[in-house]
């Protein structure tokens, strides 16, 4: 089976990205604040609802009532849009999907296109297998241009650029833009604004992702707060939508819910400033073609894990990130993949499809399952227990290894009373390694410990061995 | 009638916090219940099924029903166990006999927020992860706290942040880890609290053994021996 290239190419293992990213102590102090914010704002946004539970549990019923009857709708959404003047397309995977958004463009005779941010096309890297094919696509949400200048990668589902703070940002804006701009955030702006206006009225294209697809009328639906999708949804003649195949609604009505769920849960909005709709072409007004290209890319074989295939409720929001300890400290890069956190952690194994790939096994582990992302998904997606799930995975695609059987050994200890016994009292003698009451060294593995922690010396004696003698 | 109660120690507790068992016991029967501790106990196949060893797990959680199924109340002095028994051991195809974690057992089944304690010194308190979000604990613990004598409660800011322990996330992902139990115990440095209790053992430890490194003078004290303490019988520092 062809790899799918969710993650980026020769990314390391986590937590040998996750050393690296720690060291950075700008990276650090720009999470911390922007998560932080973003935590407060959610929480606010979202205690204003009376409803938010049975909104939750909504959306999540919406959605696996998609999964479940996910063929009939993609053929419901094709008819819808073929009868209202678009073209589908369908991918099987990634390079699938970039040959025929290629092919469009060059039909089009666009050197350049010009696109809204969307996470469908940077999961099968289109802007890169664009570049190849002579087309230069030009991101324009503000924090994707950001990581586009950059040369950087995205860090964030909502905020690409929330690594960098705006003192960066103005670093590679004037090296970039060849343009003299302060590191005030409406300079910043107007500096981008600048740039970008004269590539939305040169273009001919626009490529577009899709954050929702309503199955009986054939609409498309994109939320934004920037305006420039609205730019990139409207100027061009031409306009290709990438979306997953799980993004679809069955109705126009159940609109409602998610409309409602994602701004609050993304951006802490009551109402995100734009949402687009489109349903196929209109003449005479907007792009006079209309393209949709649906892409599988490991979809289908998600779909077919009864406990992981609802990370494909997932509609993008990003809370799950912002309330993360884990990523909140090693920043989205180091999840090697366009989804990072807790999102990522669970869905970019499934996507790949490969647990014998050391980062993609790695990331299940990024998490101390905590469990806070499942408490902020607005489609109630039961993060901590698909964690585990795919840990499972991992543990059977790697076979035996040092841990497996020291987990076999203590099993087996654990699986009678009598040799628990024995073990516990072999391992109190280990106080006799103790200073003051504690351990300040051990030998690996206990040195992964020992290297930030103490460990307390074991008592002489156990609680059972005190009950036994006390009340037995 | 007195309510018969089957303590349920915990590995980590029985073996490395047996003050905290001892407590329990204590705390209970002078409450009214009485305490017994089934002697084939071992652990619940948390460590197993967290890391992956599912298939490990379960003839741990099938020991975890054999041992306690007869019993209608078991009490255990750990969030996370408690909720492994809870939420995962039906996954595994267990029915566990009703499991609870202390806090929830003293407020829900015995209706008490006061315990009779005394407890004269500074604390903070942090809500660990398992038994705010997989059990919903809530404040159950802080109520126990604010109704114990003589205890000065002071709030840990970003207290329902998780402290980076997470079983072998500790050494899996040590350092990432570390980075967590770092702002952690900023957090409760900030309070000027003497002793940072918790309803778990395993994030005392991880806390613990941090501020046990940086010799920074605040004590980890379970929730367990905080209640059992009274004026007659102070809590002292035993292993």
């Amino acid at each position: 089976m062809a790899r799918n290239p969710v993650t980026w190419l020769g990314s390391p293992t986590f937590p040998k990205a996750a050393r690296a990213a720690l060291q950075d102590t700008q990276l650090r102090q720009n999470l911390r604040k922007a998560t932080g914010t973003i935590r407060g704002r959610r929480a606010a946004a979202v205690a204003e609802m009376t409803d938010w539970e049975q909104l939750r549990v909504a959306g999540e019923q919406i959605k696996d009532d998609v999964l479940a009857r996910l063929d009939t709708l993609l053929l419901q959404l094709e008819e819808s849009v073929t009868a209202r003047g678009g073209v589908v397309h369908w991918a099987r995977d990634a390079a699938e999907a970039n040959r025929i958004v290629l092919d469009l463009c060059r039909a089009e005779d666009a050197r350049e296109v010009v696109k809204v941010k969307s996470m469908a096309t940077a999961e099968i890297g289109l802007n890169e297998a664009l570049e190849a094919g002579g087309v230069h696509a030009i991101e324009t949400d503000l924090a994707e241009l950001i990581v586009q200048l950059g040369d950087d990668r995205p860090s964030h589902i909502l905020v690409p650029a929330i690594h960098r703070n705006r003192s960066e940002i103005r670093e590679i804006f004037q090296r970039r833009m060849g343009v003299e701009v302060s590191d005030e955030p409406a300079d910043l702006a107007e500096a981008a604004r600048v740039y970008l206006r004269e590539k939305f009225l040169t273009t001919k294209v626009a490529i577009s992702g899709a954050n929702f697809a309503v199955a009986d009328t054939g609409s498309i639906v994109v939320l934004e707060s920037e305006g420039n999708g609205r730019m990139c949804l409207t100027l061009p003649e031409t306009l290709i939508t990438v979306m997953g195949i799980e993004k679809l609604v069955p109705t126009w009505q159940d609109l409602e819910v998610f409309l409602q769920l994602l701004p609050r849960s993304s951006t802490a909005e009551r109402m995100n400033p734009y949402t687009s709709v489109w349903t196929g072409v209109t003449p005479g007004d907007g792009p006079q073609e209309f393209h949709l290209v649906l892409i599988d890319n490991g979809r289908t074989a998600t779909l077919e894990d009864s406990v992981g295939r609802q990370a494909l409720r997932c509609i993008r929001c990003s809370a799950c990130l912002n309330v993360c300890p884990v990523y909140e400290r090693t920043g989205g890069q180091s999840y090697g993949s366009v989804y990072p956190g807790p999102i990522g952690a669970i869905l970019t194994p499934q996507l790949v499809g490969d647990m014998h790939d050391p980062q993609a096994a790695s990331l299940p582990y990024a998490s101390s399952l905590c469990g806070a992302c499942f408490e902020v998904c607005p489609v109630r997606i039961d993060i901590p227990s698909v964690l585990t799930h795919l840990r499972a995975e991992a543990v059977e695609a790697k076979g035996r290894t040092a841990e497996s059987v020291a987990m076999a050994a203590a099993a087996w200890i654990f699986g009678a009373a009598s040799r628990y016994e024995k073990a516990q009292k072999a391992g109190s003698l280990a106080r006799f390694l103790a200073r003051d009451g504690r351990i300040t060294s051990l030998p690996w593995p206990g040195s992964k410990w020992t290297s930030s922690r103490d460990v307390p010396a074991p008592p002489a004696e156990s609680f059972r061995t005190w009950w036994r003698k006390n009340r037995g | 009638m007195r309510v018969k109660v089957a303590l349920f120690a915990t590995c980590l507790t029985d073996t490395f916090f047996p003050s905290t068992a001892r407590a329990v016991v204590r705390l209970l029967e002078r409450l009214g219940c009485s305490v017994e501790f089934p002697l084939d106990q071992t652990c619940c196949g948390q460590m197993h099924f967290n890391t992956g060893y599912r298939e490990h797990a379960k003839p741990l959680a099938r020991k975890y029903t054999d041992v306690f199924g007869g019993y209608d109340h078991v009490v255990a002095p750990s969030g996370s166990c408690a909720g492994m028994v809870r939420e995962i051991h039906p996954t595994l195809g267990e029915a566990p006999p009703r499991t609870f974690e202390l806090a929830e057992f003293l407020v829900d089944v015995l209706g008490v927020t006061d315990v009779g304690a005394w407890f004269p010194h500074r604390v903070t308190y942090h809500p660990t992860c398992h038994s705010l979000r997989m059990l919903g604990v809530g404040d159950k613990p802080l109520a126990l706290l604010r109704a114990v004598k003589g205890l000065d409660l002071v709030e840990l800011p970003d207290a329902t942040q998780c402290c980076g322990f997470g079983g072998t996330f500790a050494v899996k992902n040590a350092e990432t880890s570390t980075a967590m139990l770092a702002d952690k115990m900023r957090c409760v440095l900030d309070t000027g609290a003497e002793v940072l209790s918790a309803g778990d053992n395993s994030c005392l430890m991880h806390i613990g053994g941090g501020l046990s490194r940086l010799r920074a003078g605040v004590r980890p004290v379970h929730l367990a021996e905080i209640l059992a303490s009274t004026e007659e019988d102070p809590w002292r520092a035993t292993p």
